[in-house]
């Protein structure tokens, strides 16, 4: 008996790791009365035999299972030394017996020592029965939905009573449902009226998983013409709906990708559309970032390992400064010289970029760092059959929030404003009495305080390591360059179109031809629209 | 007509810079080859494919001067073209190794046996002729930039926008070329080659040859780059790096001038790759990397752009200082180049041969005649002394 079989391995998979008590502990489980009825298993007939299955079932205990499931397989023998019941595996002229509820090993003895406790059909027929009323219709809820997804994967002719049986008990919706689609299976794999198989098919039709294709597509093989071309509309249904759900999964990796692109390329849209400066040490200041991430980690691991799960918390604002002083630092000392030829401002920063990777090479090594997600960034939640980590859904929130509040900043506050000037028309912003090598400074090291934070956030799911920068640098040009310079609506619409395309392009083209096509798009599309999707206006920005 | 054209080219200071190559060409072998191994004067075997490593390396600079000194086009992805042209004659290279490979197979190369390949991919036949990869070697690089710059300058994409979609286009390619079924031997690239031309590839006296072709590649090189910046298209080019919307009102048709001298540029690379695969003895997909094509820009910038002279010495010094250093202190040698950026953008905007000329043009005026010191900017050319673009804003279009 198959069926009876998954049922009882799944659910002793299941005790275990759920570490019920039961299989661990069955002195406190199994009471006298239990004990009783085991020790009556080898005396009488079948039927005495089958009364006591019947009663053993009734008690509920899951933890006498794998018992029923190994009298059922005819692996059972009563001990001649001290009549004991045992499980016994033949090994060569041996039994290796065990415990059959508490599965402990009990050495091996000679095969003339022990008596196999017989089965027949009939027999079986009520341990089936058991079996299934002590899964399927088991207290405990988790056990239920166990077997009855045993029962689904199975889809065994036989089990078709026990299914309805426990269908009719059943309170669970989930569980409820399972068994429908079960049920499902099995009509439509036996011999059962057109049209129930009919309705069959529609039932699973609704689940549209790859498990009921694969099911309804086995049937397909061997189906007669009569039932043929109703499963294969099934199979059409179900791909369909598959094709839509898939598409919705791929917007949201799309969605988390593009939310990285977006917070790794949000600061280089600042600096170059206010300064139009190609920083190319703006990967390396992501990774200032993601290094303060993993320095705070370090001190609160040796020091207050309670706080780590304030970890993040505590690195933003310190990784905002770290890399926001580091931008002051670097428009102070090397770009400010270089206005007016972005060019040089271009190669002067990526020899910055070659100095500050080496540094980070030489103070933490050249290996990868581990940097720890917080508990409340790790795991999945289940969203409607998508599964979502944590730490993606965290980042996509983060990323829109940094997003919004640079939002504010550019259009409530004074120095977005003057940003805004500058951005538009720097001579005449000075002329009007805007402190522009100021503007600038602020800007630049705004900018830069938004890669560290960004670094924060990367170290969550990317190798914190020397070249962390080098990876995000062409993503981030392509981003913001698609969006259009100096217009963070842009910089947004470009991340999550860049995003979503590739992970759309994934599935057909694999993941390297399809990066090569979004460049290739990119770099057409730059012919098209010379400035981007979102072109500032005006005569400025024809220097 | 164009050897009149090309003997225009040869200034004083060209004729130099030729007699020096040649020299070089000829004295390195002699060294290496024929004299006795005691003497001071002999050249170790192991520096002459170092050498003309360094020689290829000065021709892929020189060919980024040609646009980015002389046309203002700053691309980001010059490496893309040196590395086409190393492919095309790896792929040569692979077909001459025959059934010496460890699978023997006559026709097809080890990584694609090993890769199930059944047959010869289409764009592998010819390969086994040279001129037929010599010709690859022009054409390919060639073709790619005539579809890239006519498509870009076309729509106008300049300054840094140009600069990013050159580099996205190394990108795309070094992406392409490290996949295995694109039929280039993906990671691994291209190498174990024993044959060029019937030659033994590891001879001394073939590496001889390689040095001394790569010598008289860069000559060539350098007077046909002379020669145009010596023509009245140069002078055009000049005119657009400096204002290009200008030059367009004034009837010229700056996108053309910009793709001619892209091709060109872009070709001169393909062949200085050609001549790197053979001297080093491998091609694979890492000179696709983006951080090379910007390192060919800062050989460039420290010897000097628009000077044709300066990126050669530039090219030089750098990867000779590399070589020493990463042999000597290998840790420091990212602070070494990264600092040498920095430093040569902020103090030596016009590098070592634009500020060694300035200084004795300044010094030739103010011993000739104090008066004519104001003169000095439009004598040297240098980009640095133009206005910055923002000074002057041009009309929108």
């Amino acid at each position: 008996m198959p069926l009876m079989r998954i049922l009882a391995g799944f659910l002793m998979a299941l005790t275990m790791a759920v570490g019920l008590a039961p299989a661990a502990s069955p002195a406190q489980e199994l009471d006298a009365d239990t004990m009783a009825l085991i020790s009556r298993l080898p005396d009488g007939s079948y039927n005495d035999r089958a009364s006591v299955v019947s009663a053993l079932a009734a008690t509920g205990n899951a933890a006498l299972v794998p018992l029923l499931q190994a009298l059922d397989d005819g692996n059972l023998y009563v001990l001649d030394a001290d009549g004991s019941i045992v499980l016994g595996i033949k090994k060569g002229r041996d039994y290796e017996i065990s415990d059959p509820v508490t599965g402990e090993d009990r050495g091996t003895i000679g095969t003339r020592d022990a008596d196999k406790i017989k089965v027949n059909n009939g027999l079986r027929r009520v341990i089936g029965a058991a079996l299934g009323q002590m899964t399927l219709m088991s207290p405990d809820r988790r056990t239920r939905f166990a077997a009855a997804e045993a029962v689904l994967k199975s889809a065994d002719a036989d089990s078709l009573e026990l299914i309805d049986t426990a269908l009719a008990a059943e309170t669970d919706a989930g569980i409820a449902a399972l068994l429908e689609q079960a049920r499902s299976i099995v009509v439509i794999r036996n011999d059962f009226p057109l049209a129930d198989k009919q309705a069959a098919i529609d039932t699973l039709a609704e689940k549209a998983d790859r498990n009921a294709m694969a099911i309804l597509k086995g049937a397909l093989a061997e189906a007669d013409a009569e039932l043929a071309p109703l499963l294969q509309k099934g199979v059409t249904a179900i791909e369909g709906k598959i094709a839509a759900w898939s598409a919705v999964q791929n917007v949201w990796y799309g969605v988390s990708l593009g939310s990285v692109l977006l917070l790794a390329a949000i600061g280089l849209a600042i600096t170059f559309g206010v300064m139009g400066v190609i920083n190319m040490a703006h990967g390396e200041i992501v990774m200032l970032g993601a290094y303060t991430t993993f320095v705070v980690q370090e001190v609160i691991r040796n020091n207050y390992p309670g706080l780590f799960d304030y970890s993040l918390a505590i690195a933003l604002p310190l990784a905002f400064l770290v890399a926001g002083l580091a931008g002051v630092a670097i428009e102070r000392g090397i770009i400010r010289f270089l206005y007016g030829r972005p060019l040089e401002t271009l190669l002067a920063t990526w020899g910055l970029s070659l100095i500050l990777q080496q540094a980070v090479r030489t103070m933490f090594g050249p290996n990868n760092r581990e940097v720890g997600n917080p508990s409340w960034m790790s795991g999945t939640v289940d969203f409607l059959g998508l599964a979502i980590t944590w730490n993606r859904l965290w980042i996509v929130v983060f990323a829109l929030v940094v997003f919004a509040i640079l939002l504010l900043v550019f259009n409530r506050t004074p120095l977005g404003l003057q940003m805004r000037a500058v951005t538009q028309n720097r001579r005449m912003a000075s002329a009007m009495g805007i402190r522009t090598p100021y503007v600038d400074a602020l800007t630049f090291g705004l900018g830069s305080g938004i890669a560290g934070i960004a670094g924060v956030a990367l170290s969550q799911i990317d190798n914190v390591s020397p070249n962390l920068g080098q990876s995000y640098i062409v993503d981030s040009f392509m981003v913001v360059v698609f969006g259009g310079v100096g217009n963070l609506w842009g910089t947004l619409v470009g991340a999550m179109t860049l995003g979503i395309a590739n992970k759309f392009l994934e599935p057909y083209a694999g993941a390297v031809l399809g990066k090569i096509l979004i460049l290739v798009f990119i770099i057409l599309f730059i012919q098209r629209r010379p400035r981007g999707l979102f072109a500032l206006k005006g005569r400025a920005v024809e220097q | 007509m164009i050897t009149a054209w090309l003997i225009r080219a040869l200034d004083k200071k060209a004729i130099i810079v030729l007699a020096i190559l040649i020299a070089i060409a000829v004295l390195v072998p002699v060294s290496n080859l024929f004299v006795p191994a005691g003497s001071p004067l002999h050249l170790p075997d192991h520096f002459v494919p170092l050498f003309g490593k360094y020689l290829t390396y000065a021709m892929l600079a020189l060919a980024l001067d040609l646009i980015w000194g002389y046309a203002g086009i700053l691309s980001l992805g010059h490496g893309a073209f040196f590395a086409l042209g190393g492919y095309a004659m790896g792929m040569y290279l692979m077909r001459q190794i025959g059934d010496r490979g460890v699978y023997a197979n006559p026709v097809l190369p080890d990584f694609m046996v090993f890769l199930n390949y059944k047959e010869l991919p289409w764009f592998w036949s010819g390969f086994d002729m040279f001129w037929f990869a010599m010709l690859m070697v022009v054409l390919v690089p060639g073709v790619l930039a005539f579809v890239f710059g006519w498509l870009a300058f076309r729509s106008r994409v300049t300054g840094v926008y140009l600069s990013i979609i050159t580099q996205a286009m190394t990108y795309a390619l070094l992406l392409a070329f490290f996949r295995n079924d694109m039929g280039f031997g993906g990671n691994n690239g291209l190498t174990d080659f024993k044959d060029i031309l019937g030659f033994n590839i590891q001879a001394q006296t073939t590496r001889a040859a390689l040095f001394s072709t790569s010598a008289i590649a860069l000559a060539l090189a350098f007077l046909i780059c002379a020669g145009i910046v010596k023509s009245k298209l140069g002078k055009v080019m000049v005119a657009i790096r400096d204002a290009e919307s200008r030059t367009r009102f004034l009837g010229y048709r700056a996108d053309n001038y910009k793709v001619f001298a892209f091709v060109v540029s872009a070709v001169i690379a393909g062949i200085a790759g050609a001549l790197y695969v053979p001297q080093v003895g491998i091609i694979n997909p890492g000179e696709f990397e983006p951080a090379n094509s910007i390192e060919i820009v800062i050989w460039t910038a420290v010897g000097g752009r628009a000077t044709l002279v300066g990126p050669i010495i530039g090219a030089i010094l750098v990867n000779a200082g590399k070589s020493w250093f990463t042999g000597l202190l290998p840790e420091f040698w990212l602070f070494a180049l990264g600092g040498l950026f920095v430093f040569v953008t902020i103090f030596l905007p016009r590098g070592i041969v634009g500020t060694v000329v300035a200084g004795w043009n300044a010094l030739t005026l103010s011993r000739a005649s104090v008066k004519e010191e104001e003169g000095r900017n439009s004598r040297t050319g240098d980009p640095k002394d133009q206005p910055p673009p923002g000074e002057f804003a041009e009309p929108a279009e």
